[in-house]
């Protein structure tokens, strides 16, 4: 990484690879979970997920929140089109940082299952249960799943091509340690 | 001073319900009317669910309750959690095992009257095969031709192996269940105004 490449904040870093690390628990033990046969290990499995889930969201909002009132490192040159898809993968990851974990929550609360936070914190069921509306919301909270999962992968994707093709440091800008300045 | 005693006591009798002449006894259960729930904490979430099918053979004069005598038959099958995945579940061996057990019936042996006015029905409740001898504390409040028989109890559904192997676990499901029932019942002779 060049050395006066400003790095982001240490808190955003740390946020970042902390949602990363809960998505990639959740997303697949999501996946695993949804068509087990009820049993208590069911049971339990989907107590993690969507409390891991709860997480992601109140992470998610506190990044939002934090990227809000601070500045992220300007970005090295680069053509108008890789800074204009940049934002966009980015705006829409945080968006769905958001709407995943909500329409799970909906889903859950639809279907007659209240959420309670790692088991000591009950959520509101914000919708009264109607297994047309927890099936259909079922299917949203799949569907936007696919589409976190798609760009998850356009951001890796990205990644990859600055660190190898490109090879502007771009990538140690979200690292925790090395060379550069963290930006205010 | 004759009418005003006349008016007085035409008042009175207007005023103040008449009791019947003989004591009622009520004979029949008003299922339609009659409510049996329950709930349960399940992973920390309290899950609510119904029996929809359910008879009882009574006998019960309110004024003499000793004397009482009942009978409830409930179909298991008819379980409704809200959830068809945990209905169809509640049918399998580990949990009521309906093909071997079909019915839940409690036989109130013995019922008297409590010191708070409460009716106290004492007696075996089997299910699944198990019976226990359980009490219920109920109130009961009649207004015109129904009554109603109301009350909860705690039911520990280990006691009748209800949720056996790995369903045992009571940190995902709790082995207490809260059971509560509102009866309606209706005298034998009772003139039919649905």
């Amino acid at each position: 990484m060049k050395p006066d490449m400003q790095r982001y904040h240490g808190l955003a870093i740390g946020l970042h690879w902390l949602v990363a690390l809960l998505i990639f628990v959740t997303f697949p033990l999501g996946l695993y979970m949804a068509d087990l046969p009820l049993s208590p290990d069911k049971l339990k499995l989907y107590s993690w997920h969507k409390s891991i889930g709860v997480t992601v969201f109140a992470l998610g909002a506190a990044r939002l929140l934090w990227r809000a009132a601070h500045r992220p490192p300007p970005l090295p040159d680069m053509p108008a089109w890789q800074r204009r898809a940049s934002q966009a993968t980015h705006h829409l990851l945080y968006l769905l940082l958001l709407a995943v974990p909500v329409s799970g929550w909906l889903m859950s609360s639809a279907k007659g299952f209240q959420t309670v936070w790692f088991g000591v914190l009950p959520l509101p069921d914000l919708l009264a249960r109607d297994q047309a509306v927890g099936d259909a919301l079922a299917t949203l909270h799949f569907g936007l799943n696919l589409a976190l999962a798609a760009l998850v992968l356009v951001h890796l994707a990205a990644v990859a091509k600055h660190q190898f093709i490109d090879r502007d440091g771009l990538l140690g800008r979200m690292l925790p340690r090395g060379p550069g300045r963290h930006s205010a | 001073m004759k009418t005003l005693i006349l008016t007085l006591a035409l008042v009175i009798a207007a005023v103040v319900p008449a009791r019947p002449a003989a004591a009622v006894e009520y004979t029949r259960l008003d299922a339609d009317a009659s409510e049996i729930r329950f709930s349960f904490r399940q992973m920390g979430v309290t899950m609510e669910g119904r029996f929809r099918e359910f008879e009882a053979q009574l006998s019960f004069d309110p004024e003499r309750p000793e004397a009482a005598a009942a009978e409830l038959v409930l179909a298991l099958d008819s379980i409704d959690t809200g959830v068809p995945e945990m209905d169809a579940e509640a049918l399998k061996p580990d949990w009521f095992d309906v093909a071997a057990h079909p019915a839940a019936r409690f036989v109130a042996a013995q019922v008297s009257q409590a010191e708070d006015g409460r009716i106290e029905l004492r007696g075996p409740l089997t299910i699944k095969g198990q019976t226990r001898e359980i009490t219920v504390a109920a109130e009961w409040r009649s207004s015109g031709k129904q009554a109603v028989l109301s009350g909860e109890f705690v039911l520990p559904r280990l006691d009748y192996e209800i949720g056996t192997g790995a369903w045992g676990d009571t940190s995902v499901v709790a082995n207490e269940v809260r059971v509560a029932f509102d009866l309606a019942v209706l005298p034998a002779a009772a003139r039919d105004d649905r």
